[in-house]
């Protein structure tokens, strides 16, 4: 295993020295989950991904889009056909957690920087030494958990009960809410489990009524997070319903309609950007990504998962010219240099803005998030 | 648990007892009709519930296409054989039933759509455009290997049943749909309130297990059908198209597919992959009647629902693990109940 990847890696750099005198532009390798369980995130995230400039500090860009289908071995694929065919210099991806932390190992070895698309804290944890090439855009999600408990502490929230995905995703959830909602002095008086596909959660919102709590909140992605939702509102449930930052897609409000008037969630500030005031930073950023997303996708198309893909060239175009002046694209001092760069980034993105360092490869802070409110339909930002 | 908790879980289960029920009995009919294991039923329901959810929303869903090209595609497989046999006669015949009657159904969709037309309309429209898509696929996909061995089908069923999925996400999109539910009334009976939702659900389902009854006991064709099953060769003998039967049986197997769509979506989100779950759990069920009996078959699916229900309320990281364990004890049961004989092939 070890002398293969050294033998790609040579065949790498021996076919990049060759490259290099032909053409100088820069390759960007993309692998997201266009297909598959995730494709609700991937698919907005690849539509973004069209919409970027074809051109980066004076250099012509290059993108190669491969989808994973969710699949984590078909991430760990294409990223080695990216990393060796086409001798790409950065690889932006993958959307999904499972497939961003198998990808790890493969851009440490080959040096080359990846920018994730998912959330979990883990694909850049400064305690594994091969995260020092990988980056990624999205809060994590103790951020976004700290937010729910501080908005449910303000609430008068004493008792919370819980329902997420029987995943990683849920389960991400549960041990953050608990982990912020401790620090907050609130118990989770229950949880429960339910799959995306499952045709009734009856069962486990009974069990959520019987214990009574304050609020609940819902630990679920895009439209499956509906579920729960119609039932605890079928079911005459008064508390509180949180939702996670997950569900913010515009499909998400056409499948739950009225039952999720009310609803809070936490969320990147890009989603509600008109509402922000001028003095944000973000607002410029988010404007521009969105009006350029709804002319061409669509009126009110516009998600969150975009901005990460979006956040990903902000990263970039502050990298990419400081690595330009170190080296050539499509060779190792490039790659390093353009991995050295994106460590001291300090860029205004869609979600927030970036303030990197080696420990800390995301960068994100509390100007990422914000409360929305579910008012008929729209989101409205809580003040 | 007290009483009034019991008999919500009962009422969700029996519910989707009652949808998983159809499913199964358009297996086991699939099964011992043509032999297939027919995974792709999934679809069939997705499908339903989605095409419905599409046209709720004023557009032509991809069905539509779909169907225009099987249809083609059907046709010159049917030419062709035609040609082949030397059965001029028969060719317009034939080209009205393999061509004419899906392009009639996928115009009327196509029509409809943007027409915002009464819920019962819409349904009627959506039961008909994914109801011809079973034999379509069946001309297409399964007739030219009726005589394969069961794998060899099955096989051909996986790789349906992917090729299916991919269309799904293309036609409808990656999130999923609801439709509206056909009535919001509730009755309380003492304690206890019904939704009028579920009652219909269930009505339907014992409506058209009925139906298929007094089918397969009272009509020619489906006397010709069980006989099909009984014994492929003998039912040739006596004149009954195997061609015939499977198409048959696949066009009853859709539309009992498509009923379980429409019934599903106001109870759930349905997305272009769910049908496969649904499936699954119809094929538990199915598993439980030995894939050749109907009444067993049935009641097997009830118990899927109901354990279901209860084991998400009891345990609800383990549901899918306890409704699927379920197979072990019924196939050891079976396995030591009831005597093997291979199949004549």
């Amino acid at each position: 295993m070890k002398h293969r990847s050294f033998t790609a890696v040579l065949a790498a750099a021996i076919l990049s020295l060759s490259a290099d005198v032909a053409f100088a532009d820069i390759t960007i390798g993309v692998t997201l989950s266009a297909t598959g369980p995730a494709a609700s995130l991937g698919i907005p995230e690849k539509n973004t991904i069209e919409l970027l400039p074809t051109s980066l500090g004076g250099e012509k860009v290059r993108y190669i889009v491969l989808d994973d289908a969710s699949d984590t071995t078909r991430a760990v694929t294409n990223t080695r056909k990216l990393i060796t065919e086409d001798k790409v210099d950065v690889i932006l991806g993958s959307t999904v957690t499972p497939n961003s932390l198998a990808m790890i190992d493969i851009v440490a070895d080959a040096e080359t920087p990846m920018i994730s698309m998912a959330a979990s804290a883990r694909i850049v944890d400064p305690a594994n030494p091969k995260t020092r090439w990988v980056f990624k855009t999205p809060q994590s999600d103790s951020l976004m958990a700290d937010a729910i408990a501080v908005s449910m502490k303000a609430n008068g929230v004493k008792t919370v009960g819980y329902i997420g995905f029987n995943d990683a995703y849920g389960e991400s959830w549960l041990g953050e809410i608990k982990r912020s909602a401790q620090t907050a002095g609130i118990n989770i008086i229950a949880d429960e489990k339910y799959n995306r596909s499952d045709a009734s959660v009856t069962g486990q919102v009974l069990k959520l009524i019987a214990a009574n709590p304050d609020a609940v909140l819902i630990g679920a992605s895009g439209t499956p997070g509906a579920t729960p939702q119609k039932e605890l509102v079928a079911r005459r449930y008064k508390g509180r319903i949180y939702q996670t930052h997950g569900v913010a897609n515009p499909d998400f409000l056409r499948v739950c309609g009225a039952d999720c008037n009310g609803t809070l969630l936490p969320i990147g500030p890009m989603l509600v950007f008109e509402q922000l005031p001028e003095s944000n930073p973000v607002k410029k950023v988010a404007a521009q990504c969105i009006t350029q997303y709804e002319a061409k996708f669509g009126k009110d198309s516009r998600t969150t998962f975009g901005g990460h893909a979006y956040d990903t060239f902000a990263l970039l175009s502050h990298a990419v010219p400081e690595a330009l002046k170190k080296a050539k694209p499509g060779t190792k001092e490039f790659r390093a240099a353009l991995r050295d760069a994106l460590e001291t980034s300090n860029v205004v993105g869609t979600h927030g803005v970036f303030v990197m360092s080696p420990q800390d490869h995301n960068g994100l802070d509390n100007r990422a998030r914000v409360m929305i409110r579910i008012d008929n339909g729209k989101w409205v930002l809580v003040k | 648990m007290d009483p009034s908790i019991a008999a919500f879980l009962t009422q969700d289960g029996v519910t989707n007892g009652a949808i998983y029920a159809l499913l199964a009995l358009a297996l086991v009919l699939v099964f011992t009709v043509t032999r297939v294991i027919w995974i792709p039923s999934g679809e069939f329901v997705a499908y339903g519930t989605l095409t419905l959810a599409g046209l709720q929303l004023g557009k032509a869903p991809g069905i539509v296409g779909l169907l225009v090209a099987v249809a083609i595609v059907a046709a010159l497989v049917e030419t062709v054989s035609t040609i082949r046999a030397r059965e001029w006669r028969r060719l317009p015949r034939r080209l009205a039933l393999w061509l004419g009657v899906p392009l009639a159904v996928a115009a009327a969709v196509w029509w409809a759509a943007p027409r915002a037309l009464p819920l019962p309309v819409q349904v009627m429209l959506t039961l008909a455009a994914v109801t011809a898509l079973g034999p379509l696929l069946y001309r297409i996909v399964y007739q030219p290997l009726a005589d394969a061995s069961v794998l060899v089908l099955l096989i051909v069923s996986v790789a349906l049943h992917f090729a299916l999925t991919g269309l799904g996400l293309w036609f409808f999109g990656a999130e999923g749909s609801r439709t509206p539910a056909f009535t919001d009334a509730s009755f309380k009976v003492g304690e206890l309130t019904f939704s009028a939702q579920s009652l219909l659900v269930v009505a339907t389902s014992m409506v058209l297990i009925g139906a298929l009854y007094l089918f397969f006991e009272h009509t020619l064709y489906g006397k010709a059908l069980r006989a099909t099953a009984v014994n492929r060769v003998g039912a040739r003998l006596v004149g009954i198209s195997p061609s015939f039967a499977g198409a048959l049986t696949f066009l009853l197997a859709a539309l009992l597919c498509a009923f379980c769509g429409v019934l599903i979506g106001p109870i759930t989100t349905v997305y272009y992959e769910s049908g496969f779950m649904i499936s699954l759990k119809g094929f538990v069920g199915a598993i439980i009647g030995g894939l050749v009996s109907y009444p067993l078959a049935a009641a097997g699916a009830l118990l899927v629902g109901l354990l279901e229900a209860f084991s998400s309320f009891w345990a609800s990281a383990f549901k899918e693990v306890i409704v699927f364990t379920l197979i072990i004890p019924v196939l050891l049961w079976r396995s030591l109940t009831t005597r093997h004989h291979d199949e004549d092939e």
